[in-house]
């Protein structure tokens, strides 16, 4: 139960979303999040999204596996 | 393959599963070690990524990864099951509990043996459900199992706060709510030896980074709070290793996509208005002073506990079972003598072996 799952958000309404996990559809509570729009990523917590998740953050951490890759490489 | 890969929802996994990129970083940190380490997952959620991806298998052996007490099922008393089990039996009361409680062991029945023999106990996704369902069920009493950490206790809150707010009356949470900072403090104290953590990277979307930095500050431990995929936690071992080596304890963020140092404020500020910190008994751990969350004054009318007390005597659990030390990193599950013969998920003894995230179930499906 302690699980969180990265979640698509496919659809609001009001402050409730319905999102997709890997194809699988679940409701998701929205009351903990700003700023969520259909197409963003959610972390998916007991049936609340928790957090947004960062594009931007996520591209630095695969960037920065891919340089200690290439390093790793040389 | 190449259709599952554009399935939604696998964004954020997928990337992070990247096998040359496990491999490399698996070689750097056999590169890294120059000495004995030990980190503790305290998180069941790790403890289950570790062993379904074979993370133990890529370290060298000076690494030893031991998990903590972070599975909430595991962690909640038998007191708690019983309690359950006792208002499972009442007249007019509807349980809705998330799976995993299902077939935890009380002293004498579980709620899945109740439920077998008529007792009406249904499994929700989520606490908003639980609420749904009082509210179509306006002649019976809903009784809400809320356990869980900071991640989950968020949820608790909205959905009391919702209640309030529809004039739903007959809503109750049995709550049992933990937070993991205190407990943290507690196994550092005691007589688990360790040189860092890999931090719970979801009680921290909650919570903040900010949350463990008195593990560093105060105890010199090195602090990662760690994702969930295979290249996180190897990336995280690696930031560890070398905060060891540096004799730089700090709190860093490997789990950047989920999580800041600030936390999420709207989940924090609802918790706050909803439950207050209070002592709580951990199993194998006892006693944890500002451990819990209790219902504040304000919303007692929601606590199953003070409308409808119960007056159960309380037992003692199974002797054999070693869950208590499995959850202080003293003790594995192959050291137990139950393991796998007369406690197994099907037919579990302790709570360790019922959750998908409790050390001795991840043991008995991933076998070393
Ligand atoms: S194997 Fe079963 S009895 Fe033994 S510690 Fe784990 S849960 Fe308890």
């Amino acid at each position: 139960m302690c699980l969180s799952v990265p979640a698509l958000v496919l659809r609001i309404e009001g402050d409730m979303a319905e999102v997709s996990v890997g194809g699988a559809v679940f409701r998701a509570g929205l009351q903990m999040v700003e700023n969520v729009v259909v197409g963003d990523y959610i972390l998916l917590h007991t049936g609340f999204a928790i957090q947004k998740l960062d594009e931007r953050d996520a591209i630095e951490t695969l960037e920065l596996l891919k340089e200690l890759n290439e390093a790793g490489n040389e | 393959m190449k259709q599952e890969m554009n399935d939604p929802g696998v964004k954020y996994i997928e990337e992070f599963r990247d096998k040359e990129m496990v491999l490399n970083l698996s070689g750097r940190i056999r590169d890294s070690v120059t000495g004995e380490y030990s980190f503790m997952e305290v998180c069941g959620g790790h403890t289950a990524a570790i062993h379904r991806f074979g993370i133990p298998s890529l370290l060298p052996p000076a690494i030893r990864l031991v998990s903590g007490p972070g599975c909430p099922v595991c962690v909640t008393g038998v007191d708690y099951i019983d309690k359950a089990v006792a208002y499972s039996r009442l007249d007019n009361i509807i349980i809705c509990t998330f799976g995993d409680l299902m077939k935890v062991p009380g002293t004498g029945s579980s709620l899945e043996k109740e439920r077998a023999g008529g007792a009406d106990v249904r499994l929700v996704l989520s606490c908003l459900d639980a609420l749904e369902i009082a509210e179509y069920n306006p002649g019976k009493t809903v009784i809400f199992l809320a356990i869980g950490f900071e991640t989950t206790a968020p949820g608790s809150a909205v959905t009391i706060l919702r209640a309030r707010e529809k004039g739903i009356r007959n809503f109750r949470v049995l709550a049992a709510h933990k937070v993991m900072p205190p407990a943290m403090k507690a196994l550092v104290t005691g007589e688990s030896k360790l040189d860092g953590f890999i931090c719970p990277g979801h009680v921290a979307a909650i919570t903040g980074s900010m949350a463990f930095e008195f593990l560093p500050g105060d105890f010199g431990l090195a602090c990662v709070v760690t994702g969930f995929e295979p290249t996180d936690i190897l990336l995280s071992v690696l930031m560890l290793v070398k905060q060891v080596n540096s004799g730089k304890p700090a709190v860093e963020i490997e789990y950047s996509r989920a999580v800041t140092r600030l936390g999420n404020s709207i989940a924090q500020e609802r918790l706050s208005r909803v439950f207050e910190p209070c002592d709580a008994a951990w199993r194998g751990l006892g006693m944890i002073p500002g451990s819990g969350l209790r219902l504040r004054r304000d919303f007692e009318e929601f606590d199953a506990e003070i409308t409808f007390p119960l007056d159960i005597a309380l037992r003692e659990e199974n002797r054999s079972c070693i869950c208590g030390r499995i959850l202080k990193g003293l003790n594995t599950p192959v050291d137990c003598k139950l393991f796998g013969k007369s406690c197994t998920p099907e037919s579990p003894a302790g709570a360790c072996m019922v959750s998908a995230e409790g050390a001795c179930n991840v043991y008995y499906r991933y076998p070393e």
